[in-house]
């Protein structure tokens, strides 16, 4: 594989050349005391000279002290939102001749380039597709919004103190397919060491008319995400995880948490690979036309496991169950993967600051009742 | 491009109040060459402007001009549902699920277990099977409801108690001065049928808690778990299996339900608000 030198000074060049292709860039942005993911215009939108400070309930964006663009961990949005939108109407009903039309509503399809992508967010988008359109049902407005993406992946070299993605095996560095994977160097002349992962990366490089990167930049370059994983200290063992779990759903534990978790369903909201959607309709007020629309729902809610009679999962025991168990456990049987990447958002932006690793470890290992006996 | 959330308008051709708060309606399923589906599948029925619900196909799978589905009023949209009249139109999508093993049945005996309305998604595996009686043993069908008012179907009932090749046992929670039958809860009747127990097919559907006793019963007589299936029951939404509502441990009921093996569903049936 070839390997470039992108100049800091020549990023903008990049997002100008993705632009006049026609794609949207969505890259990292600071925004109302976060680095959140959207669309940006040129580098100047990128979070140049910030971080991010995480822990289980506080996040906190902050000067680095330097110039880097990349210097960031992740924050509240992942990039499941361009895809698998929070809010958008399926269809418009309307009384015909005493039937019903159902006109579905087009999807404004756009050129995608994801810039900044984090090793834990790419596994979490190939997730999204295995569910999303890689399983018996492919949902029509995913696969469109998804269908010309560029992925720009950045290897991680700023995990927080929530991530545990070296746990999952996702991060820190990038694991492919993308189309260019960019290390930030900012030692010395700021810059990017840049790797291709398909034609559609080299043709990026050669347009910008890349030259190859120098041996010493690849050794500096290899070393940015062994250091990050260094630097991970949360861990949760996944030998077996998922049959552990799945042994033990009626542990105390579940209880115990539940005695914390307030149910908001901020775990959900800012999971990369939480999928679950439910549908509302709205009608006008001359009873003429109606709507459907689909938005984001989360297993938090205690309408979520309604059938008549009353919610299936009424505890928040239950429900906080039905997540963990979800995305550690059952996800493998269903999607032949964890529902995890480690991300540590979770961890980050609950309010109560209660940690999934820990959890899991405790529901995982055996009853200390157990133990003594 | 197909879209499995998109909905087609059918006309109600017919409606029949079959007790206090459950009704029938036919839909005119000739406009679209008729709707083929399988015994134990459902639909997402949709109510103007208020929503959807997943209702059991309860008709005949041999008369695919007409597409029928009983339903209880218990929420706002099957409300809505039930004050829909003759000519009205329904949003229809569907079929999903898996259905009632009534292959897996030919050359067995055949016990069928339902409780109140869980007679309903039975009832196109009954007409599957007396549509070509001969290939099965013997057809039992064991029912309960909660009083004699709430017995769903009661013509067909009696023609079916009439026939000599089916055996039909009707219970009761609470009797009425009229009633002569028996009292009590479904799973008593079980052990009244002559079953090849080890060659039987068993079909169950009904609240989860009697499906457990039910299966328990069965298993004590000498089904084989592997020949027990159960039509289970949560928040169906999408019927794709990718909204999330209906999970059941690791499954999907929508797509990999609703008709389970009891091998399947029965560690899960026993945790409690999964």
């Amino acid at each position: 594989m070839d390997i470039w030198l992108l100049p800091r000074a020549r990023l903008g060049e990049l997002i100008a050349t993705l632009r006049a292709r026609g794609y949207d860039v969505v890259a990292p942005t600071p925004r109302d005391g976060a680095i959140v993911y959207d669309t940006i215009e040129s580098d100047a939108d990128l979070p140049i000279g910030l971080g991010d400070e995480q822990s289980p309930g506080r996040y906190r964006m902050v000067a680095r002290g330097d110039a880097a663009v990349f210097g960031y961990a992740v924050g509240p949005t992942s990039f499941k939102r361009n895809f698998h939108v929070p809010t958008e109407r399926l269809y418009r009903v309307e009384r015909v001749g005493g039937a019903l039309r159902f006109v579905p509503e087009p999807v404004a399809a756009r050129k995608v380039a994801l810039l900044g992508a984090r090793g834990c967010d790419l596994v979490a988008l190939r997730s999204l597709d295995r569910v999303l359109q890689g399983d018996r049902y492919r949902d029509e407005r995913y696969a469109a919004r998804r269908s010309d993406v560029v992925l720009i992946a950045v290897h991680c070299g700023t995990p927080s103190a929530s991530c545990f993605c070296t746990s999952m095996g996702t991060g820190p560095r990038a694991s492919g397919p993308w189309d260019l994977a960019l290390t930030e160097l900012t030692t010395g002349q700021h810059r990017f060491i840049v790797e291709t992962g398909s034609a559609m990366g080299l043709t990026l490089v050669r347009e910008l008319g890349l030259r190859a990167a120098g041996t010493l930049d690849k050794i500096h370059a290899a070393k940015v995400p062994i250091a990050a994983a260094e630097s991970i200290t949360r861990r949760l063992e996944t030998d077996a995880l998922g049959a552990r779990l799945a042994q033990n759903l009626d542990h105390p534990r579940f209880a115990k948490v539940a005695e914390r978790c307030l149910a908001c369903t901020n775990c959900t909201q800012v999971c990369p690979t939480c999928f679950c959607t439910t549908v509302e309709d709205h009608t006008e007020l001359d009873g003429s036309a109606a709507e459907r629309h689909r938005r984001w729902d989360s297993c938090f809610d205690l309408e979520f496991s309604y059938i008549h009679g009353g919610p299936v999962r009424p505890s928040v025991r239950a429900r906080y169950r039905q997540w963990l168990t979800h995305k550690l456990s059952s996800w493998h049987e269903q999607f032949g993967s964890s529902g995890c990447v480690g991300c540590g958002r979770c961890i980050t932006w609950c309010p109560a600051g209660i940690d999934i690793t820990e959890e899991a470890r405790e529901v995982g290992s055996p009853r200390k009742a157990e133990k003594t006996t | 491009m197909t879209d499995a959330l998109l909905l087609e308008s059918m006309a109600i051709v017919r409606v029949r109040r079959e007790t206090s708060d459950t009704f029938t309606f036919d839909l005119d399923a000739r406009p679209r060459g008729g709707f083929r589906f399988a015994p134990g599948q459902f639909n997402m029925l949709y109510a103007f402007g208020l929503g959807e619900v997943p209702i059991s196909i309860s008709g005949d799978p041999l008369k695919p001009a007409v597409l029928t589905h009983t339903i209880r009023a218990v929420g706002p949209t099957t409300r809505a549902l039930e004050a829909l009249k003759k000519g009205d139109p329904v949003g229809v999508r569907g079929p999903f699920g898996t259905p009632w093993p009534v292959d897996q049945a030919l050359g067995k005996d055949v016990i069928v277990v339902a409780g109140g309305i869980g007679l309903a998604p039975l009832r196109p595996a009954i007409y599957s099977m007396l549509s070509r009686r001969q290939v099965f043993g013997k057809l039992c069908i064991a029912y309960g409801a909660r009083t004699p008012a709430d017995i769903l179907y009661d013509k067909e009932i009696e023609k079916w108690r009439g026939r000599i090749d089916v055996d039909l046992e009707v219970t009761v929670d609470r009797g009425d001065p009229d009633w002569r039958g028996h009292t009590g809860v479904v799973t008593g009747l079980l052990r009244r049928f002559e079953l090849d127990a080890e060659r039987t097919v068993a079909m169950l559907c009904g609240p989860e808690v009697m499906m457990r006793f039910a299966a328990r019963e069965l298993e004590s007589l000498g089904v084989p778990a592997a020949c027990i299936y159960l039509s289970m029951e949560r928040n169906m939404k999408c019927g794709v299996g990718s909204c999330g509502h209906c999970q059941l441990g690791p499954s999907f009921v929508c797509k990999d339900g609703p008709v389970y093996p009891l091998t399947k569903v029965e560690p899960l049936m026993s945790v409690r608000e999964l």
